[in-house]
C-alpha cells in the first residue's frame, strides 16, 4: 500500500480524542484515545452497541458538542477554530432529530443546503438551481419535487435529508442512524444509495448505524467501538481478527465469520 | 410557484389600500369620498374636515397599519424561533413588562405618593412607562437567555417574568382606588387613536429599525425551520441570529405596546393566517404577506371598533379577538391540518 498517496486524501481525522460532557463539577468521558483517518471518497461505517458513544462522537465530529481533549482536523484544519460557516461549506449533516417544519416543499427543503453560498437573503442563482437538481436526481427524487415534507414517507424523508446533504457541496457528508425507523428494504436500499454516492461523486461518507452485516458488505472501512477501545480498519480485517465477536454478549447472538452477519444461538 | 405569488401579493395590496380608504371615510362625522381624497391631498375646501382627516384619521389608520403589520410580523419570528406555534410577540414578557410598568404608574401613584400623583399622568408617562417596563423585562429575559443553550429555556424564562409581574401587578390593583383601576383597564383595551404627527413619527422610526432586522433575519429563520443543529451546521451563527430576532421582536412589539396598549390575538392569529392561505413556510414569502395581512386586519377591526356612524368606540382589544379568532377556528376546522 502507497502510504504517502493514500495520506494527501485524508478528509477527516481524529487525533487521540476524547469524548463525553463535561460540567463544573465533573467530566464524564464516554470514549477516549480514539484515531482515525478517514479517506476521500470512502463510505466509513460507525457500529457499537447501544450507549457505547456512537451519537457523542458523531456530534463532537460535527461540533455540536466539544471535544472533551484531542484534535478533529477536517481538510488539515481544527474544526473548534472554524467558524460555522466555513464548516458548513466542507461538512454537512443528515441527523435524526425530527424537522421543526414539515410545511416546505422537497425542493425549498433541498435548496436550504445552498445556504452557505448564497446572498444575504438567500436567493437561489442559476448554478445553486442546477446543483439542487442534481442532488434530487443523485437520489432519484426528482419526481417528488413539489411534494410537502408531511406527505412523505419515512425513506422519502431520509433521501429528501440526504439530498439537502448533497447540495450542500461538502467534502464530508455525516449521517447520524439514517436507517433507523426504515424496513429491512429501505434500510439495504439507503445504504447502498450511500455507496453509490462516494462512488459517484467521490464524497467521504460516515454514517453510524445498528445494521451490521450491512455495514460489512458495503463500507470501506469501519470504526467499531467498544467498550474499552475503539477499532478502525477494513470490514475484512475486523471479521479475520474477530473484532465482531466481542461486540455483545454471547449469550443470545454470535458473529458468523463465514457468512458475515449474526446468528442468533439455537 | 412565484407567479401566483404575485398574484396574491397584488390583490393583498390592493385590499390593503381599499381598507386604508375605507377605514378613513368611516367615523362619526360623515364626510363624502370626493372630500376625504381632496383632504389628503390637502386642497379639500372644508378645513373642519381637513382637520379631521389629516389629524385624526390618518394618523390613526396609518398606527392601524403599523400595530397589524408590526404584531403579525413579531408573532411570525417569536412562533419560527420557538419552534411553537402558540408562540406570539408577548411570550418574551414585553407585554408585562409593558402592563408593569404602567401598573407603577398609574396604580402606583397611591402607594408611593407625592412623586407620581401631584404630576397627573400624561399619554408621555403613560408611553415612556410602558417602555421602560418591556425594555427592562426583555433585558432581564436576555440576560437570563445568554446562560442557557436551550432556545425553548428562553420560552420559558419569559413566561415566568411574565406571570412574575402580573403577580406585581395584582398586588398593586389591590391597593389601588376604584378610579385608578379604571384608568388602567382602559389603557388595556388599547387605542389606536390620538397619536399626534411627532408620535407617530418616533413610533415609525423604531418600529422600522425593527422591521430591517426582521428583513435581515430572513435567511436565518428559513435554516431555523429544520432545527436548531441544523441550522448551525448550515453555517448561522445560531447566537448572534437568535439575539438580533429577540431585539427586532422587542423594538416591533415594545413600541405598540408603548403607543397603542397591549393588543392581543393579532400577532398570534395572522402567521397562522397567512401560512394557511399562501400554504408556505418560507420567511421570504411568509413576511411580506404578514405585513399586508396584519395591516389589513388591523385597519378591519378598528373600522369594526368605530361602529360605523355612531359616536361609540368599542375597545380595539376586544375587537380584534372577536373578529379574529372565528376566522382562525373556520380556517383550522376548513384546511383539517395546521400549517407550520
Amino acid at each position: 500500500m502507497n502510504m504517502t498517496a493514500e495520506r494527501q486524501h485524508i478528509i477527516l481525522k481524529a487525533d487521540q480524542l476524547s469524548i463525553g460532557y463535561k460540567t463544573k463539577k465533573k467530566e464524564t468521558v464516554v470514549a477516549s484515545d480514539i484515531n482515525f483517518e478517514l479517506q476521500k471518497g470512502h463510505l466509513i461505517g460507525l457500529v457499537g452497541a447501544n450507549g457505547i458513544g456512537k451519537s457523542t462522537l458523531l456530534r463532537t465530529l460535527i461540533k455540536v458538542q466539544p471535544a472533551l481533549s484531542g484534535n478533529i482536523s477536517l481538510n488539515g484544519k481544527n474544526i473548534q477554530t472554524t467558524t460555522n460557516l466555513e464548516l458548513a461549506k466542507h461538512l454537512s449533516i443528515v441527523l435524526t432529530e425530527p424537522l421543526t417544519s414539515k410545511n416546505l416543499t422537497v425542493f425549498e427543503l433541498v435548496a436550504l443546503g445552498r445556504h452557505p453560498y448564497t446572498n444575504w437573503i438567500g436567493n437561489l442563482t442559476e448554478a445553486d438551481d442546477s446543483i439542487i437538481s442534481n442532488s434530487l436526481e443523485l437520489v432519484n427524487i426528482t419526481e417528488l419535487k413539489d411534494k410537502r415534507c408531511y406527505e412523505l414517507s419515512d425513506g422519502q424523508l431520509q433521501k429528501v435529508m440526504i439530498a439537502r446533504a448533497l447540495a450542500q457541496d461538502t467534502a464530508i457528508i455525516v449521517l447520524d442512524e439514517p436507517t433507523t425507523h426504515l424496513d429491512m428494504y429501505h434500510k439495504a436500499y439507503i445504504l447502498k444509495l450511500l455507496q453509490t454516492l462516494t462512488k459517484e461523486t467521490g464524497k467521504t461518507i460516515l454514517f453510524s448505524s445498528h445494521e451490521i452485516d450491512l455495514a460489512i458488505q458495503l463500507c470501506d472501512t469501519m470504526i467499531v467501538m467498544q467498550k474499552d477501545k475503539m477499532v478502525f480498519d477494513q470490514p475484512c480485517k475486523l471479521i479475520s481478527e474477530g473484532v465482531f465477536n466481542s461486540l455483545f454478549p454471547k449469550d443470545l447472538i454470535v458473529f458468523d465469520e463465514k457468512i458475515g452477519s449474526f446468528r442468533v444461538n439455537k | 410557484m412565484k407567479t401566483n405569488h404575485t398574484y396574491s401579493f397584488i390583490s393583498l395590496t390592493v385590499i390593503l389600500l381599499f381598507c386604508f380608504v375605507l377605514n378613513i371615510s368611516l367615523g362619526s362625522v360623515s364626510i363624502p369620498l370626493g372630500a376625504i381624497i381632496e383632504s389628503l391631498f390637502g386642497t379639500a375646501e372644508n378645513t373642519t374636515w381637513q382637520v379631521i382627516i389629516t389629524d385624526f384619521r390618518l394618523p390613526k389608520a396609518i398606527t392601524a397599519i403599523l400595530v397589524g403589520s408590526g404584531l403579525g410580523i413579531s408573532g411570525l419570528l417569536m412562533q419560527t424561533l420557538f419552534r411553537n406555534p402558540l408562540a406570539g410577540p408577548f411570550v418574551l414578557g414585553i407585554s408585562s413588562g409593558a402592563s408593569l410598568g404602567v401598573a407603577l404608574v398609574i396604580l402606583g401613584s397611591g402607594l408611593f405618593g407625592g412623586l407620581f400623583a401631584t404630576t397627573l399622568i400624561s399619554k408621555w408617562s403613560i408611553v415612556i412607562a410602558a417602555s421602560l417596563g418591556s425594555f427592562l423585562v426583555l433585558l432581564a429575559v436576555l440576560a437570563v437567555s445568554s446562560k442557557v443553550r436551550d432556545t425553548m429555556a428562553i420560552l420559558i424564562i419569559g413566561l415566568m417574568f411574565g406571570s412574575i409581574t402580573a403577580a406585581v401587578v395584582s398586588v398593586l390593583s389591590y391597593f389601588s382606588s376604584a378610579e385608578q383601576l379604571q384608568q388602567y383597564i382602559f389603557w388595556g383595551f388599547g387605542s389606536l387613536s390620538n397619536l399626534s404627527w411627532e408620535e407617530l413619527l418616533i413610533f415609525f422610526g423604531i418600529y422600522g429599525i425593527g422591521i430591517l432586522l426582521s428583513i435581515a433575519s430572513i435567511k436565518g429563520l428559513n435554516s431555523l425551520l429544520l432545527g436548531d443543529n441544523y441550522a448551525k451546521s448550515l453555517g448561522l451563527n445560531l447566537k448572534q441570529s437568535r439575539y438580533i430576532i429577540i431585539i427586532a421582536t422587542s423594538l416591533i412589539a415594545g413600541t405598540i405596546t408603548a403607543f397603542a396598549g397591549p393588543i392581543a390575538f393579532i400577532g398570534l392569529a395572522i402567521p397562522h393566517l397567512t401560512r394557511q392561505i399562501f400554504k408556505t413556510s418560507n420567511h421570504k414569502i411568509l413576511l411580506p404577506a404578514v405585513f399586508l395581512f396584519g395591516a389589513i386586519v388591523m385597519l378591519i377591526c378598528d373600522s369594526i371598533a368605530q361602529v360605523p356612524s355612531s359616536d361609540y368606540v368599542l375597545p380595539i382589544n376586544a375587537i380584534t379577538a372577536l373578529v379574529g379568532a372565528p376566522v382562525v377556528i373556520w380556517l383550522l376546522v376548513r384546511q383539517r391540518k395546521m400549517m407550520f
